[in-house]
């Protein structure tokens, strides 16, 4: 025995746990609007990382009952679930949280020990892999379009079934955020494009009420000091100068910062994908770094690039960066900060 | 209100000081035999001046001190040495060290006691007394007194003393400033006038309220000057000598640098206490107050003689069956006793008999998540998950420049840690191995140094015969063409080539 002999009760199980309760509210949000199949893909998320972080870790002989109840195969399932659209076929999900936990998560050393974060390589194979599933979204149960009821949503996803003279397009939308792309890039000027009826006072129809639910979770999770505030604001105050700069410069073709914010994965990323502690630095200065290269990365490839959000790349873009940052910004220790 | 520092972090464990502040301090009395070890202070063991036979009185020299950084030991009560020999002492590696065992005769008969009037006696023969009646910090680091009350490169400014007593279960220091306050004002100022330092501040965390009425009380009863009791948010380990200088001053003693140089000394109030002790009554230190806690039916403090085994103390605050271990010192930062038949030394300011209730099993150990709380509540302001990444690698070069030895083991970090890992101890682990890598290296070095030595000297014994030889030649040649002069004294010019062969040998065992 060797002290402390005492320990605060803590455990990375009850964090993680916080870590989902925090997401309930975004996901209640979701249903609310979008309906309940996120809940099978959530379900078939959870179900898929538990046998595959169980059968990796009898792969690689480590204990399993510690390491499955620690919540973080969960929290990288309900994510990955949250990343990508709810109507999609079964395996979708399946093979997308199978490779993150599998590949980035235990090939890497497992809990603690992955560089990238395994949510965000999860949805980055499926969108390079699968991009047409990857764009089918569905849209707010109150808009004026088709909407199927949730046991037709069941045979679609497990049978591949969709009822007669219904197609996929016709159920399906692009994002509010991949919707604006696609029309500027016809053409379109902005102001018409925002009168479409998927928009809504700050971004996407429904999607803003999620993201708004996701910023809840994450006030919960600082005030209980799950997560330092550094890296969500740094994220967010560099995405909103971004975007306020190319608005200010030509505010027709370049939208408002705030319907950056509260579209796409924004409020996801800051508070839940970011936040992860195994793949961001652990310096105050490293995380304002990192937060505000992934929050300038995020509108360059939204804004830029070919893919529907920026989220995910520049999380993994910065995840690469940690180990450069984390050693470059140091902290002087007690004493030794004055000493020339 | 004066304005207080902040350091980073800390931790708020339960405190668990009520129990044993309910009674005041009681004497333990006389155990049926005491073992009093030589080496109870940092430095050199004190070198034994009683034999095995000898009757000793109360306060008699037991040991001197040997080397710069010493200090003396004294018989705690009169009696006759049983043995002088290894015994287990009360360190966690269970090694034997060299101890004077007395067994009691009843009389508890002093030895001389003489008293001094400090303010009429030059602070040099003040220390000389501190240092003969060995007092050493009381607050855990056991360093003689004697050499931290000599002013250092600049002058003195702050005398801080620590009250802050910031370990839980621990209230030695508590119920001594609550019952004894003037003593230790007293004593104060005699660390003062020995240090010539201008102010001095109290610092007493304030969960004490108490200590700090009593201390209050005390320093206006004896209106000396710039002399101030604060009272100071309770945060573990916010009693680190380090942490409060901060908090009272805001200097930042960074490892590796002495406080004096800074202006700043900082002393425990029961070292002060028993400064007293030795200048106005002549007594040595022989016996300080202990805090009995943990799983015992009755916790309290007690004044014990240094020597007093551990489990007669023990028994007096009512043992219990369930008991799995003894710890000495606090559940953060103390050590498990090897056996409960060590003895009390000037170190043991607490005894906590451990259960698995108090102190159940530490739960398996998970990887670490880079969470950072660590980081959040580490008072050197050090990255914990850093050093425990190297430390587990081995990587100790890296652990150095990322200043493991800044890090004083405070154990905040692994308090605080979801993953369970036990952080100090990677810690202790990778400082143990490089103190061994450079021990190591010493004496490669040193025996490296020998041979080349070695092959040198073969080299100039060769050389000198050879001149020898030529010198003898020489010499034979002029004593024949110089025939009956008496002019050269052959045995003057024989130690003049001794001279010439010793003094290289000479210059060489002087680096």
């Amino acid at each position: 025995m060797f002290s402390p002999f005492i320990t605060q009760a803590s455990s990375v199980r009850a964090i993680m746990f916080k870590v989902l309760l925090a997401l309930v509210p975004g996901i209640a949000l979701y249903i609310w609007h979008f309906g309940p199949a996120i809940l099978v893909s959530i379900t078939l998320a959870s179900l898929t990382a538990l046998a595959t972080e169980a059968a990796m870790l009898k792969l690689r002989r480590r204990p399993i009952f510690p390491f499955l109840s620690d919540n973080s195969a969960l929290l990288t399932a309900w994510l990955l679930a949250l990343s990508i659209p709810p109507l999609a076929p079964w395996w979708l999900i399946v093979v997308g949280t199978m490779f993150a936990i599998s590949i980035s998560k235990h090939l890497y050393g497992g809990l603690g020990n992955n560089p990238f974060n395994p949510a965000m390589v999860g949805y980055a194979v499926l969108i390079i892999s699968f991009p047409s599933y990857m764009t089918h979204w569905s849209s707010p149960r109150w808009l004026d379009q088709l909407h199927l009821t949730f046991v037709e949503q069941l045979q679609f996803i497990f049978a591949g079934q969709l009822p007669s003279n219904v197609t996929m397009d016709a159920l399906s939308m692009a994002t509010p955020l991949d919707n604006l792309k696609t029309q500027l890039h016809v053409g379109h000027p902005l102001s018409d494009i925002l009168n479409m009826p998927i928009y809504s006072q700050l971004a996407g129809h429904g999607s803003e009420m999620v993201a708004i639910g996701f910023v809840l979770g994450g006030l919960y999770l600082l005030s209980n000091r799950i997560i330092s505030w550094h890296l969500p604001t740094s994220f967010l105050v560099t995405l909103f100068i971004t975007a306020g700069a190319f608005h200010l410069y030509d505010p027709t073709h370049y939208v408002e910062p705030l319907f950056h914010w509260f579209s796409g994965a924004a409020m996801l990323g800051a508070f839940f994908i970011l936040t992860d502690p195994v793949t961001s630095p652990t310096t105050t200065r490293g995380k304002l770094i990192f937060a505000a290269g992934a929050g300038f990365l995020t509108y360059v490839i939204r804004v830029f690039g070919g893919f529907p959000d920026g989220v995910a790349f520049a999380t993994l873009l910065m995840n690469i960066c940690v180990p450069l940052i984390d050693i470059y910004t140091q902290p002087k220790v007690f004493g030794k900060k004055d000493s020339k | 209100m004066r304005t207080l520092y902040h350091f980073n972090g800390g931790v708020h464990p339960p405190s668990h000081k009520a129990e044993s502040t309910s009674m005041p301090i009681a004497q333990a009395g006389l155990p049926s035999r005491l073992i009093v070890p030589l080496h109870q202070h940092a430095g050199n063991t004190a070198k034994p001046t009683v034999k095995v036979g000898d009757r000793v009185l109360k306060g008699q020299l037991f040991g001197m001190p040997e080397g710069s950084v010493s200090s003396a030991v004294h018989a705690p009560t009169s009696g006759t040495v049983s043995a002088i020999d290894m015994q287990i002492v009360a360190h966690p590696s269970g090694l034997p060290d060299l101890c004077v065992t007395l067994i009691p005769d009843g009389l508890d008969e002093w030895s001389p006691r003489n008293h001094t009037n400090y303010l009429t006696t030059p602070p040099e023969e003040l220390r000389m007394m501190l240092r003969l009646s060995g007092l050493v910090g009381l607050g855990g680091a056991v360093f003689p007194s004697d050499l931290k009350l000599r002013p250092g490169k600049h002058k003195i400014k702050t005398l801080v003393l620590n009250g802050a007593e910031c370990e839980p279960y621990i209230t030695c220091d508590d119920m001594l400033m609550r019952e004894r306050a003037d003593e230790i004002i007293l004593g104060t100022e005699m660390m003062r006038f020995m240090l010539d330092a201008d102010e001095v501040l109290i610092g007493i965390e304030d969960n004490k309220p108490e200590a700090i009425a009593a201390m209050q009380k005390a320093v206006v009863s004896h209106s000396f000057n710039a002399m101030e009791v604060i009272s100071v948010p309770t945060i573990y380990p916010g009693g680190g000598a380090k942490q409060l200088i901060r908090v009272l001053t805001g200097i930042e003693v960074a490892a590796g640098v002495r406080s004096v140089d800074l202006g700043v000394q900082c002393f425990n109030v029961a070292t002060a206490y028993s400064a007293h002790r030795a200048i106005e009554h002549g007594e040595p230190l022989i016996s300080r107050i202990v805090t009995v806690t943990g799983n015992v039916s009755h916790p309290q403090n007690f004044e014990v003689l240094i020597g007093t085994p551990v489990h007669e103390l023990i028994a007096l605050a009512g043992a219990k069956s369930d008991t799995n271990g003894h710890i000495m010192g606090g559940p953060m930062m103390g050590v498990a006793l090897p056996s409960d038949q060590v003895a009390v030394t000037k170190a043991t300011n607490c005894i906590i008999e451990s259960s698995l209730k108090l102190f159940p099993s530490p739960l398996p150990e998970l990887p670490c998540i880079r969470c950072t709380r660590c980081v959040e509540v580490c008072p050197a302001e050090l990255q914990p998950q850093d050093l425990y990444w190297f430390a587990k690698a081995k990587n100790f070069g890296k652990a150095q420049e990322f200043n493991l030895f800044d890090c004083i083991e405070c154990g905040a970090c692994s308090y605080i840690c979801p993953s369970n890992i036990p952080l100090v101890q990677y810690y202790r682990f990778a400082k143990s191995e490089i103190w061994a890598n450079e021990r190591g290296k010493e004496s490669s070095n040193l025996a490296r140094e020998r041979h080349e030595f070695h092959l040198a000297r073969i080299e100039r014994d060769k050389r000198e015969k050879a001149e020898k030889l030529a010198q003898k030649e020489k010499l034979a040649r002029a004593a024949k063409a110089a025939a009956g002069n008496a002019e050269t004294d052959p045995i003057e010019s024989l130690r003049a080539q001794v001279r010439e062969i010793a003094h290289p040998e000479a210059e060489h065992s002087k680096e």
